[in-house]
């Protein structure tokens, strides 16, 4: 059983503590994407299970083993980097067939094996070219068949699609998921793109700080982010962010803050009840900000001043000024709003998120 | 059907016993120890061991095929009061001096010439480096032919122009003589100067002077403010190694003049090799060989020193 | 191209470039009229009227053919062939092996290994060759190629050290970390993937260490003492030079020949050897 157990993992770097208690089982076969901003821990983390960095303290187990001291070449792990690694010196087909060389494997199992990778990425037709001679993407899909041939436990990708151009990454993406559903490996995949995050994981883990913030479905941090930093680091456009003052009204609680106040729905009273009279933090994302029309709870309705239209085609975002804050609204393409428009934009109960503003976990 | 299920043979089932040597080389420690061992080993038996046997020779008055016995500093005091040593010292100083001079001016003059582009500049350049690939003796054979005092061509050619009357003694000529050293070290330098100088020129990023033009800066400007600051790092690495290695210059001398006329051209190697080979008396040409060490270590440090700041910036 | 009229292309371009690449390359066209020039041409005073320095019109190869056959001249070429590539075979394999080392892994005292080093390339072959020469004598390497071939390596393998660790330090760690992934030892990724990708700087500095190696003189001079032992500049030196009379057609001609197999392989490598001087100074 190929899953990977990484507890109360740390690392620390002369005096920076890079990794703190990370703690994570990843099953067999499941895909599990490392996301957060740069210097959060992710890449450092992937390359302790790797074997490319000491552990400070904490365990690594790969299948049933503790790797802490194995050497990467013995932990039977594959690793796409982000700059490809691609041998320059070597062919195409020599570059795959290296590890397979350096652990001695019979010349016909080598050969069928590359060429069965070159099959799935369909690279046969530059097996004898040089890296030089290959284009980004098709240098890309030399690394994962790299990675593919050796048959591991445990893919590890480090960022593999920054260095492609905005269409090959979608593309690269997609084969990415393709052979991950073709060939079921374990994979380990690290990057600072949420979309990729959303698009590739089984499940997403957002780390900051050296610290794990969430762990779950893609879905889930989208729907019910634990904490401010990923339900604004989730989701694009990101996640609007208001302070508001929380206290009692005549029918329940009201949230508001200058030039802007809605009525706390029903559901999320109870939650709140204790802040009453303190700040809090309101999260609203652009794409639950809508256009008020008579369908919506005159409470979750307020006014805003159009600032800047971009239009997108698929979606209209709208910069809007509300009191005095800035947000950004995601409507539909066929509002015609301009410059200095004042618009009307309600809210739906269920699409809040509050956080406390100390510890910014969510309310 | 993934085709992890397929294939059975796992590449190996637990991590493979490896042998100590496979072990012991995978650790960086161990590995660094073994690569540098051979270099270690004969660095240290070729350059740290003469080096402590070149200041016990020079405390001692050993002379060929008699040991010497331990006499102190006495060597380097009889060496204060010898006016050759101190004609020596001052010849060393002025001929690293005025070459180095002229070589970093000449030789940034040809690395501006040869930046620009011109038809038949990949041969120029490589012709240019001749001087300074072609053994220095045998080149500097050329010179001493062409300085003969009864067959110079320069001589020839000067009194053909109409500049000399009478024949130039270059070589003969006390006044002359470390003028005539010093242009054959600055024609075999110049071309070491040019083409390293001409590598740093070209990583300059040519937008530079393109904005300080476009802001109105002449051509000197340009090369004061913008290009000269930004060779610094380049230049003083190049003049470093040239400064060793003329101040240590042995060959050129010995083969045009061997330290003479009357001692206007002896340097410290020169010198050195008259006392130490020559006469015999090895224990004073150690010392005259070590004296040359302080001079040296003062020149590096404060090169290095300044190599360092420059970096920094 | 400079702006402007023509003229000060002329003044400030060509008239200077052409002044010193004459100076420059005067002396070999010198060197090669001199080794076919008839000895009753060659000793004509300077002021004598019928003198035509520049040119001869009865070239001859006696000088050449004498050099070749009274002296022991193409002994003294093998010698120096001989010593050169064995010499720089041993630095560059010293070189790469340090070189790698001291740009690649981390290991206490690596940063004051390569000083050291640094350090020794600074120190010049004239400040110990008297020590040495009783060393040698000591290890009975006195009067033999292999006085030299050992002592050369001390001013090449620096050089060389330097000059390959400027070269590993461009390849991309990455490289090594997958191959090491892919299940090569750190021995086996320099040996397969490091080493041919930093083959031009091997090159460069095996180039340059032969150029070197041809080039010194003090230690070939002190260490080695019979005619047959000596290599090219020592023998041109001390053997073409009988009492006090130069005879120097064939000094000339040794002089060229000595200087062809040098001018030979720096015309296949032009490249590779300007990179390399470049590398070392660049750092």
């Amino acid at each position: 059983m190929a899953r990977v157990v990484i507890r109360n993992l740390n690392k620390t770097f002369n005096n920076v503590h890079a990794v703190k208690g990370v703690n994570l089982e990843i099953r067999d076969r499941e895909f599990v994407v490392l996301v957060g901003p740069s210097g959060c821990g992710k890449t450092t983390t992937l390359r302790m299970v790797a074997g490319l960095e000491t552990i400070t303290s904490g365990e690594i187990l790969i299948g049933e083993t503790v790797v802490n001291d194995l050497p990467p070449m013995d932990r039977d792990i594959a690793m796409v980097f982000q700059n490809y690694a691609l041998y320059p010196h070597m062919s195409v087909y020599d570059n795959m067939a290296f590890g397979l060389k350096m652990r001695r494997f019979a010349r016909s199992d080598i050969d069928r094996r590359v060429r069965e990778a070159a099959d799935i990425l369909g690279i046969e037709d530059y097996l004898a070219r040089k890296p030089r001679h290959l284009s980004g993407g098709q240098r890309q899909r030399v690394a994962l068949g790299r990675a593919i041939v050796r048959h591991p436990q445990v893919f590890l990708f480090d960022e593999p699609l920054s260095n492609l151009d905005a269409m090959l990454r979608v593309q690269m993406r997609v084969e990415i998921k393709r052979i991950h559903d073709r060939l079921g490996t374990t994979a380990i995949y690290v990057t600072h793109d949420q979309v990729e995050a959303m698009t590739l994981g089984d499940r997403v883990v957002v780390m900051k700080d050296g610290v794990v913030q969430q762990v779950g479905k893609p879905l889930d941090l989208y729907n019910k982010p634990t904490n401010r930093f990923v339900a604004g680091f989730i989701g694009s456009p990101a996640m609007n962010f208001a302070t508001v003052r929380v206290h009692r009204a005549d029918s329940g609680l009201r949230a508001d803050n200058v030039g802007f106040g809605i009525d706390v729905p029903a559901e999320i009273g109870p939650r709140l009840r204790p802040y009453a009279g303190r700040d809090v933090t309101i999260g609203i994302r652009p794409e639950d900000l809508q256009i008020a029309n008579g369908n919506h709870l005159p409470g979750l309705c307020f006014d805003a001043v159009v600032e800047v239209v971009e239009c997108l085609g698929a979606e209209t975002l709208l910069d809007v000024l509300v009191g005095g804050q800035m947000m950004v609204a995601a409507v539909e393409p066929t509002v015609g709003a301009k410059r200095g428009d004042k618009l009307r934009l309600a809210l739906r109960p269920e699409r809040l998120h509050f956080f406390d503003t100390a510890s910014e976990a969510a309310i | 059907m993934a085709l992890s299920d397929v294939i059975t043979q796992r590449a190996f089932a637990r991590a493979p016993q490896r042998g100590v040597t496979t072990r012991l080389l995978e650790d960086e420690r161990w590995l660094a120890t073994v690569l540098l061992l051979p270099t270690v080993i004969l660095l240290g038996v070729f350059i740290a061991y003469p080096f402590v046997e070149g200041v016990l020779l020079a405390v001692t008055d050993s002379r060929v095929g008699v040991p010497g016995t331990f006499v102190g500093l006495q060597n380097f005091e009889a060496l204060l009061d010898d006016s050759i040593f101190r004609t020596a010292v001052w010849n060393t100083f002025v001929y690293t001096a005025v070459a180095t001079a002229f070589k970093l001016g000449l030789g940034l003059w040809l690395a501006l010439l040869l930046n620009r582009h011109f038809r038949g500049k990949a041969f120029t350049r490589a012709f240019i480096l001749l001087p300074f690939i072609i053994p220095t003796v045998l080149s500097t054979f050329a010179w001493k032919w062409m300085f003969d005092p009864t067959f110079s061509v320069i001589n020839w050619t000067l009194f053909q122009l109409g500049l000399i009357r009478a024949r130039i003694n270059w070589l003969g000529d006390p006044n002359l003589a470390l003028i005539s050293v010093i242009i054959v070290n600055v024609w075999r330098g110049v071309p070491f100067f040019a083409i390293s100088l001409l590598a740093g020129l070209q990583t300059i990023n040519p937008e530079l002077e393109e904005a300080a033009a476009i802001d109105g800066a002449r051509p000197w400007q340009r090369f004061w403010h913008v290009t000269w600051p930004l060779l610094l790092p380049v230049t003083m690495v190049v003049v470093l190694f040239s400064v060793i290695q003329t101040f240590a210059d042995f060959q050129l001398v010995y083969v045009l003049t061997g330290g003479g006329p009357a001692n206007a051209t002896q340097l410290f190697a020169t010198y050195a090799y008259q006392i130490g080979v020559s006469t015999g008396l090895l224990s004073q040409g150690a010392a005259i060989s070590l004296a040359m060490f302080p001079f040296l270590l003062i020149v590096v440090v404060v090169q290095l020193l300044y190599i360092r700041r420059v970096e920094v910036h | 191209m400079i702006e402007g009229a023509k003229w000060r292309r002329w003044v400030y371009f060509y008239i200077p470039l052409g002044a010193f690449v004459l100076w420059l390359l005067f002396p070999f066209y010198w060197m090669l009229v001199t080794s076919v020039r008839p000895d009753r041409e060659l000793y004509r005073p300077w002021m004598a009227p019928n003198y035509t320095p520049f040119w001869t019109a009865h070239p001859t190869l006696e000088h050449i053919t004498d050099l070749l056959t009274e002296t022991l001249f193409i002994r003294w070429m093998a010698n120096t062939l001989f010593i050169a590539g064995v010499a720089t075979l041993i630095s560059l394999f010293c070189g790469i092996l340090a070189g790698y080392a001291l740009s690649r892994l981390k290991f206490p005292f690596g940063g004051a290994l390569g000083t050291g080093i640094f350090i020794t390339y600074l120190v010049p072959q004239t400040l110990l060759f008297i020590p040495l020469a009783n060393i040698i004598r000591n290890f009975r390497l006195g009067d033999t190629p292999w006085a030299l071939i050992l002592t050369y390596p001390t001013f090449l393998i620096p050089f060389c050290t330097w000059l390959l660790m400027g070269y590993f330090k461009a390849i991309p760690r990455e490289l090594e970390e997958c191959a090491r992934i892919d299940g090569a030892t750190r021995w086996k990724a320099m040996l397969y993937i490091i080493i041919p990708i930093a083959v031009p700087g091997i090159l460069s500095a095996g180039i340059f260490a032969f150029t070197l190696s041809w080039n010194e003189f003090i230690y070939a001079l002190v260490f080695l003492s019979s005619a047959e032992q000596k290599t090219v500049s020592v023998g041109v030196t001390s053997e073409l030079v009988r009492g006090d009379v130069f005879y120097w057609g064939q000094l000339m001609a040794g002089a060229l020949l000595g200087s062809v197999p040098v001018a030979f392989i720096y015309s296949f490598f032009v490249e590779y050897y300007v990179a390399g001087l470049t590398g070392s100074v660049k750092g």
